[in-house]
């Protein structure tokens, strides 16, 4: 029987960003990854020879640069590139280009439509003021509201201090997003359907809400308020698919000691005394720690590997109750040729960067309306990008690979349990809707990875195959993350953290809930703290 | 009105690379500058986008505008380890040396490289024109011609990772055997096409010498090989960024060249640039040597260090101070910026040597939204280049 200092639950980039800190400020600690690969919804895998998916998650902007930085993750092999260009196909022929040239996006938009052309600045004004102010609170711990220590006091008043900052009119405004749908913020600003439709698809990613949902507007800010080198706003490609964050920060982790085993799936936190002391592994081992972090979701977490008695009362039926709502599918399709799309110009600099197939609002509220049903969506929404076009690494020259996010592909169908033909059918509905907008697309077809919400659980403990551990709704936002009463990482059984994206401040690629976790059990283990400050929001 | 049948203006007009044609139509931006007198991107798309394709695919910079001379003669060697600090007499047959030459106060002129390319014909490149300061230095000696040959050779720099990959698919058979420094030959349409491993991005990379007639077909054949490697032109905007990385000094950044600089000590010498390593005390008399070797002895006056410094404010044009409340000058800032590789604040930085091991602060300003900050930020002392990939020294060097 082995003991360490602290235990991680799962391999992802939170749990590896949290075990790097850990291990930093000298603490031994291990994390234990029940797959054969690390980095669970972070992860590159060559599964076609020569090709290598992002298989879940496939950009990131929310990278944390004061992080990145700081645990020196280019020195361990990460390159962020940020890419360009980006398409929107409307239901029909219409086209929206969103040029990198401000003054030639500006142009292309009022070709649509003059008056949102001109929308368009106060619009990013407004999400920029958003973002910088929720930004400040990214690489915190969400203070208790029902609390009186002085710690809890401070950053009450810190965020008081930022919000009357922003000036009465913004006050009213910031309270409003939270509340509103995407569309409707949206048609305070834009006349023109594809326009809106182009803004409200980031207000649909990863979650079960409709473009008219109330709460899909602060999802729309919750993609945006991440930026790629001060940027707001912009996407990067890590070189070498989205596993390359995972290992860069496993690199950093090791570095200062820490270490990582795979294919050792925890089946239970052991609890002796009301304190986690320790891990059961599937394979029967036990390995003790004077704390465990769960890096698994909320959910999964405290109704898969705790035993209910051991959990004070009504923990099990939050966590039973926690919305983590699977809503969409991934399609990773391996490419003999790059495709070509109609009404697309041959501009390399636009033709190859992202894909957005959003259609019109109605589109995508019809798309929302199968969900609700049960089923997929017959005519979903795809955003696409090509890594490949961008990225040397991840497949041979000349050929490429088509990363294809859906929305919306319910975990439960209707008419009952995913099989693998149903799976493909999915993955067919997919195509059917690239192939309209690229005639030829299928003949390029190499190989492709179909995943459901289904097999995203399986793979990755992704319950429910919710990407971002979690809906982002206000209910379950801040110090609501993932109940109120437990939104500092630090969980009902004593000696048990959580570091996931179930977490503050939420899903996405941003390792601040790793790190923020590791801050709060150095607090309480009484070390030294290793996680920086954010000194990256001041643009 | 006279219809003018010549351009009236055509003495003051930029001149154009043999590139120019291609070059034209991919700068989408219209940003030029000049370099030398001719045409020059500062960048064609956009410079961040050009930064990353040197640093993740590959990318083209058009070196044309670089001064070249062909030194020829059995006395060439001489006549070059008579003008530069570097022992001429030591470099390898089709080897390539970064050098730099000075007055005889000690004081630098230029940097720039040589190429070895037989046993009495060398090529030198250097940013600025230097015919006189040339013909100077061969004075006294008997078998040696200088020629300018600026504009009678085609230069392209190609560099980033999947550089070697192109020239490969371009045919250049055996390229990869190419070590740092080295040059080769290839046959290109009854000509020859030299390529050289060397660059100013502190990364895998080659530059391209071909007569100037050849030029397009050349591009042409680099582009068709390149198309699935992600090349791309590349402008001064996106090599000063990748120069700064490497930590490599750039005219009017770094130093002031010596024979341009009108007040006392406003230029430098190798020692205080950090270019100790390219004087060689040990060979045959050179331009400057007793001045160097008295300033070996005494220390150089300032320091270029390399900083990198706290939060994500790039210190340009900032004082270095010896203290957190900034009373204490000790040097300034000579580059700046926030390296997106790197994710970190770096900079390069004149130093008065005496304070070098201590405590540094810079007092940045900056803008936003028309009002101007300041932030004072501790600066840490980097021995090593901020970019310096394995793949930049491996022979043979990786695909990508």
């Amino acid at each position: 029987m082995s003991s360490y200092d602290a235990i991680i639950i799962g391999a992802g980039h939170n749990g590896l960003a949290n075990a790097a800190y850990l291990a930093k400020a000298g603490l031994n600690v291990v994390v234990l990854e029940k797959n054969d690969y690390i980095g669970g919804a972070s992860s590159s895998r060559e599964l076609h020879d020569g090709w290598t998916y992002s298989s879940s998650s496939y950009v990131c902007s929310m990278l944390r640069q004061a992080l990145h930085r700081d645990l020196d993750l280019g020195r361990h092999g990460l390159l962020l590139v940020p890419y360009l260009g980006t398409v929107n196909f409307g239901d029909g022929d219409e086209r929206l280009f969103a040029y990198h040239d401000e003054e030639a996006a500006h142009h292309e938009l009022k070709r649509h439509s003059p008056h949102d052309a001109d929308a368009m600045h106060r619009f990013q004004t407004d999400l920029t003021r958003y973002s910088q102010f929720i930004r400040k609170t990214l690489l915190r711990t969400p203070p208790d509201p029902t609390s009186f220590r002085p710690r809890d006091i401070r950053e009450l008043l810190f965020l008081g201090r930022e919000i009357w900052r922003l000036g009465e009119k913004e006050m009213y405004e910031y309270t409003r997003f939270f509340t509103m749908s995407a569309a409707e913020y949206l048609e305070d600003y834009f006349e023109n359907d594809l326009i809106k439709a182009a803004m409200a698809s980031a207000g649909i990613i990863g979650t079960a809400l409709g473009v008219y949902s109330p709460g899909s507007a602060y999802i729309l800010l919750h993609h945006v308020m991440g930026d790629v080198d001060g940027s707001i706003g912009a996407w990067g490609l890590p070189r070498g698919g989205m596993g390359a964050i995972s290992q860069a920060i496993a690199c950093a982790a090791k570095e200062h000691g820490g270490e990582i085993r795979t294919n050792a799936g925890v089946q239970k936190v052991l609890v002796e005394g009301r304190k986690a002391v320790g891990v059961v592994l599937e394979n029967g081992d036990e390995i003790r720690a004077r704390i465990v972090v769960s890096n698994l979701d909320a959910k999964r977490t405290f109704t898969r590997i705790m035993d209910r008695n051991d959990l004070p009362d009504g923990i099990y039926e939050k966590a039973s109750n926690f919305k983590i709502r699977g809503s969409s599918g991934k399609v990773n399709i391996a490419l003999s040729g790059m495709p070509k799309f109609t009404g697309v110009p041959d501009n390399r600099y636009i033709n190859r960067g992202g894909q957005g197939f959003t259609g019109s609002l109605e589109t995508m509220e019809r798309a929302y309306d199968c969900w609700k049903h049960g089923r997929w969506s017959d005519d979903p929404f795809v955003e696409s990008v090509i890594p490949s076009a961008w990225d040397p690494t991840v497949a041979p020259p000349g050929q490429h690979w088509m990363s294809n996010f859906v929305q919306y592909c319910p975990p439960v169908l209707s008419s009952g349990p995913w099989t693998a033909e149903k799976r493909d059918q999915f993955g067919q509905t997919v195509v059917d809707k690239i192939e309209r907008y690229s005639p030829g697309f299928k003949d390029l077809i190499v190989h492709m990875e179909v995943r459901t919400p289904h097999e995203i659980e399986q793979e990755i403990g992704l319950t429910e195959g919710n990407i971002f551990q979690g809906e982002l709704t206000i209910d379950q936002l801040f110090f609501n993350r993932p109940f109120p009463g437990y939104a500092q990482y630090r969980m009902p059984v004593k000696n048990l953290y959580m570091c996931g994206s179930s977490t503050h401040p939420g899903g996405g690629v941003s390792a601040t809930c790793g790190a923020n976790a590791a801050r709060e059990i150095l607090m309480d283990l009484r070390r030294t703290n290793t996680v920086p400050e954010d000194d990256f929001y001041d643009e | 009105m006279t219809m003018h049948t010549t351009d009236p203006y055509a003495g003051e007009r930029l001149k154009l690379s043999p590139f120019y044609a291609r070059a034209e139509v991919l700068n989408i931006r219209n940003a030029w500058a000049s370099w030398n007198g001719y045409k020059f991107a500062e960048c064609y798309y956009d410079a961040e986008y050009e930064y990353f394709c040197v640093r993740n695919t590959c990318a083209t910079y058009d070196i044309c505008p670089m001064q070249k001379y062909a030194i020829r003669g059995r006395d060439a060697e001489a006549m070059l380890n008579r003008m530069v600090t570097r022992d001429v007499a030591k470099f390898g047959l089709n080897r390539v040396a970064y050098c730099v030459w000075c007055t005889d106060d000690g004081r630098m002129i230029d940097d720039g490289t040589i190429f070895k390319l037989s046993g009495d014909e060398f090529m030198l490149t250097c940013g600025s024109p230097c015919t006189a300061w040339l013909a100077k230095s061969a004075f006294g000696f008997d078998d040696v011609t200088v020629t300018d040959v600026t504009d009678d050779i085609a230069a392209l720099s190609l560099q980033g990772p999947t550089s070697c990959a192109v020239l490969k698919k371009m045919g250049l058979d055996g390229i990869d055997t190419a070590k740092p420094f080295d040059i080769m030959r290839f046959p290109f349409h009854g000509d020859t096409l030299m390529v050289s491993r060397t660059g100013f991005t502190g990364d895998l990379g080659y530059e391209l010498w071909i007569p100037p007639a050849l030029a397009l077909k050349m591009w042409d054949e680099l582009y068709a090989a390149g198309e699935n490697y992600g090349i791309q032109p590349f402008g001064e905007a996106a090599t000063n960024m990748t120069r700064l990385e490497a930590g490599f000094i750039m005219p009017a950044m770094e130093f002031n060249e010596a024979l341009r600089t009108v007040h006392f000590e406003h230029d430098q010498t190798p020692f205080e640039l950090s270019l100790g390593w390219l004087v060689d005390f040990n060979k045959p008399h050179f331009s400057g040597r007793r001045a160097l070797l008295k300033e070996k002895q005494r220390g150089p006056k300032y320091t270029l260090t390399k900083l990198d410094i706290e939060g994500n404010k790039p210190a340009e044009g900032s004082y270095i101070y010896k203290n957190k409340r900034c009373t204490q000058e000790i040097g300034y800032v000579t580059s700046a910026m926030w390296s997106p590789a790197v994710k970190a604040n770096i900079a390069l930085a004149m130093i008065r040597t005496e304070h070098l091991h201590g405590e540094l602060w810079a007092e940045i300003y900056y803008e936003k939204e028309l009002r101007q900050y300041s932030r004072v930020a501790k600066c840490e002392r980097k021995e090593k280049p901020f970019w310096a990939p394995a793949r930049a020294r491996a022979t043979p060097p990786p695909d990508y």
